[in-house]
């Protein structure tokens, strides 16, 4: 079926002007532009009128200046004397450790809920479903306040610590558990398990790969362990039995000295958020799994993979595929939601900000770096994320 | 061939007995047997202290004291009556509903019956006649059926009901708020309304607002008018990259520094902008989910049988895929509705907000924040798995994930 050339012409030539396609579209494209950004310089110019008559300057240069407030815990050395773009840093640190320990934390129990939920032992199971369902139709901020107002304030005094294994001793001043002390001794068996890791990947990588390659038998399971193994070995030995030493709480006096302390807001802001979020990860893993066809299984069984291996190269491979993209998104809201910590008293990214906004009076320039750090924190994780998911989805 | 087998009948598999069924669900393996065993024993601990909290060691005074308050807040007792009536509204338009769009609405009707005839356990408050009180409750239930029997028996349309369910929708407001000076209706201020009421204010308001703008932000982001295209890409990922909290706090204070003094808006509307805007980029994403679920041979159907661009998109596209997304609506109105716990960082004073003020108000309180806050908890928990319930059997009606 061909069309005449001729017929063509003339129904576009018949068309007027005001009906044709492309002069449409370009006029829509004109006024759409034209209404955006006149709407955008009305706002602006009238943000800013405003700004000056009220007295609220828009400026940046404050951030220099020394803040002149406290903030209760900080990964990094912390005064009032500090400026205040130092004071956000601190505050944008804070976010970032609860955030990363706790969709590190979470992933591990979600994955274990995940795993009890499909369990064959029906009372686990059911339990698992409870968890879910709880923690899925309640919300964050109640069981915050609920972990912090209600237990990690209502832990005994410091006499009366609770102790448990460990030693971790549980009180109203927090949560304090043994941490390694910083020795020379400590640093080389470190380093050692760290290298050990690092020679073992190597060589799990390279040999897998010749035997990927070849088909002869390279025991790189065996080799990649007898690394792990050597180097943490020798460092043991060289260094006469001496490894990491722990540097344990002990009570002086009127408080622990030693070990670290997890402050009662951030214990119970990371637990609630890892509580709570690895309800969503677990369905998101039980999902991931369940996409797996049953016939790939059945069929890696039916050419001797053993259950290990089916599991690991066959149905692990596949349910990553599904699971990825929702697990990005739950990982950036557990990030996002740990902006609750303003209501526990957690001095988070977004509670230091707010008391910039009190102490500096810069409500919208402060404000804005608070929402640009997040929109950073979120894009940068989901782009990340997102190339690796790009790796890892089938090639088309 | 030998000896011919005789075909025995196959007699059809039985109900597991009870020791068969535990041996398989629970011990069929001998770590399943340890699984089981530590689990019991675990669960038999905690059962334990649970409800030896909840029946003896808790002190529910928070919480019996006056419930009314959690419920509506510091609503003028006198005017109860006004938040009874919306009731009734919602009651009897979820009734007409149910007989209208039959399964899609089923399972929300009953359950709102269920749980709104809850409220006939509640303690009536001071001087009003505690009967009435009971039996108004009682009359939501029974709305939810004449709803469904006159729907059926006048054969009203969808056409009626969203008619019904707008007019509503501006009618329970103004029902609320009343009108400043009038004897019938005097005005209400919002900073009276509290509680329950209020949370669900915010999460309704928001969805209802939130849907228009969604549909739009979605619609832009398909168009192929660059600055559109743009502009709702852009605002779709900055409210959903950033925190609910600093939309909250965006749109009820630091909007509110800026705008002239003689303009004071609402401090609820404020914090319902806040969650409308984030409702509607997540509400975008979902719609423009659906959209691009729609196969292209509709489109093209739809053009060649003449129909313009808008007519297209509003006839054909739209409607499939605003069906398509309908449970994950409902999912997104139960994480709004537990959302709504924020506006209490901004000052609203919605169920959360209502649990500290109550701890606050008297210093025996103090030291009772668990029981307030465990209870709200479980409303909260009540409430959205009465929800989740009803939209998973509305998804097995609809035969979502089904093809």
């Amino acid at each position: 079926m061909t069309l005449r050339e001729g017929s063509r012409l003339s129904i576009s030539s018949d068309v007027p002007i005001w009906r044709d396609e492309r002069v449409l579209r370009g006029a829509a494209q004109l006024i759409s532009a034209m209404l955006m950004i006149g709407a955008l310089i009305w706002l602006v110019t009238n943000f800013i009128q405003a700004a000056e008559q009220r007295g609220l300057p828009l400026s940046y240069d404050f951030l220099s200046q020394e803040s002149g407030f406290p903030i209760g815990e900080s990964v990094i050395e912390y005064d009032p004397s500090r400026p205040f773009l130092y004071a956000f840093l601190v505050g944008l640190l804070n976010t970032l450790k609860v955030s990363l320990l706790g969709i590190i934390l979470a992933t591990v129990l979600g994955t274990g809920i995940a795993l009890a939920r499909m369990s064959s032992n029906w009372l686990l199971s059911r339990l698992a479903l409870a968890y879910i369902e709880f923690f899925r139709n309640t919300p964050l901020l109640v069981l915050l306040f609920i972990w912090y107002f209600a237990v990690f304030n209502r832990f005994p005094r410091v006499r009366d610590s609770i102790a448990l294994p460990g030693p971790i001793y549980l009180n109203q001043r927090g949560l304090f558990i043994p941490w390694p002390k910083y020795t020379t001794e400590g640093l080389v068996f470190l380093a050692a398990i760290l290298l050990g890791i690092i020679t073992a990947t190597v060589a799990w990588i390279v040999l897998r790969r010749i035997r990927e390659r070849t088909g002869r038998q390279t025991y790189f399971p065996l080799v990649s362990l007898f690394l792990l193994l050597l180097f943490p070995a020798l460092a043991w030995n060289s260094q006469g039995g001496q490894t990491i030493t722990w540097d344990i709480p002990l009570l002086e006096g009127f408080n622990f000295k030693g070990g670290t302390t997890l402050t009662p807001e951030f214990a119970a802001l990371l637990v609630g958020l890892v509580t709570y979020t690895a309800a969503f990860i677990a369905e998101v893993v039980r999902s991931g799994i369940q996409a797996v066809d049953r016939g790939q299984r059945e069929a890696a069984s039916a050419i001797g993979l053993s259950n290990a291996q089916v599991l690991s190269l066959v149905v692990i491979p596949q349910a990553m595929r599904v699971m990825i993209p929702p697990m990005i998104s739950q990982f950036l809201n557990l990030t996002k939601n740990s902006s609750l910590a303003l209501a526990i008293g957690y001095p988070d990214l977004f509670a230091v900000g707010r008391i910039m906004i009190n102490q500096a009076g810069r409500a919208v320039p402060v404000f804005s770096m608070v929402m640009l750090t997040y929109l950073a924190i979120s894009l940068f994780t989901s782009l990340v994320l997102n190339l690796y998911n790009r790796k890892i989805q089938y090639e088309t | 061939m030998g000896a011919t087998t005789i075909e025995q009948p196959i007699a059809p598999p039985q109900r597991p007995g009870a020791v068969e069924w535990l041996h398989k669900n629970l011990f069929n393996r001998w770590y399943n047997t340890i699984l089981t065993i530590v689990t019991v024993v675990a669960l038999f601990l905690i059962l334990r202290a649970a409800l030896e909290w909840i029946f003896v060691s808790a002190d529910w005074r928070p919480i019996t004291r006056s419930p009314l308050l959690y419920l509506v807040g510091q609503y003028p007792r006198s005017e109860l009556w006004r938040v009874g009536v919306s009731l009734w509204m919602v009651s009897l338009l979820f009734g007409l509903s149910w007989g209208v769009w039959r399964g899609l609405f089923r399972a929300f009707a009953l359950a709102l019956a269920v749980v709104l005839s809850a409220g006939v356990f509640l303690p009536p408050p001071e001087g009003s006649p505690a009967l009435l009180f009971r039996l108004s409750w009682l009359l939501n239930p029974l709305l939810v059926f004449v709803g469904f029997f006159v729907a059926n028996r006048l054969r009203l349309t969808g056409r009626h009901i969203l008619i019904g369910w707008v007019t509503s929708s501006l009618l329970i407001p103004i029902l609320l708020r009343g009108i400043d000076g009038s004897s019938f209706l005097p005005g209400v201020t919002t900073s009276l309304w509290g509680g329950l009421l209020v949370t669900l204010i915010l999460a309704i308001g928001g969805l209802l607002l939130a849907f228009p703008i969604g549909i739009l932000l979605a619609l832009g982001r398909r168009s192929s008018l660059s600055v559109v295209h743009y502009t709702s890409t852009i605002t779709i990922e900055v409210v959903r990259g950033v925190p609910l909290i600093t939309i909250l706090f965006l749109t009820s204070i630091i909007v509110a520094l800026f705008l002239p003094p003689e303009l004071r808006i609402d401090r609820l509307i404020r914090a319902m902008a806040g969650m409308t805007i984030f409702a509607a980029a997540y509400m975008a994403e979902n719609i423009r989910g659906g959209l691009q679920a729609i196969p292209p041979g509709q489109v093209e159907a739809a053009k060649s049988i003449g129909l313009n661009r808008f007519q297209t998109t509003f006839l054909i596209e739209l409607p499939q895929a605003l069906r398509a997304v309908i449970p994950s609506m409902v999912g997104q109105f139960i994480s709004l509705f537990k959302d709504t716990t924020l506006a209490v960082i901004v000052g609203i004073t919605e169920l959360l907000a209502i649990g500290r003020a109550i701890i606050q108000s008297d210093s025996e309180f103090i030291q009772l924040q668990a029981e307030v806050f465990v209870f709200i908890a479980v409303v909260f928990w009540v409430l959205s798995s009465v929800m989740s319930y009803s939209s998973r059997r509305l998804e097995e009606r609809l035969g979502v994930g089904e093809t």
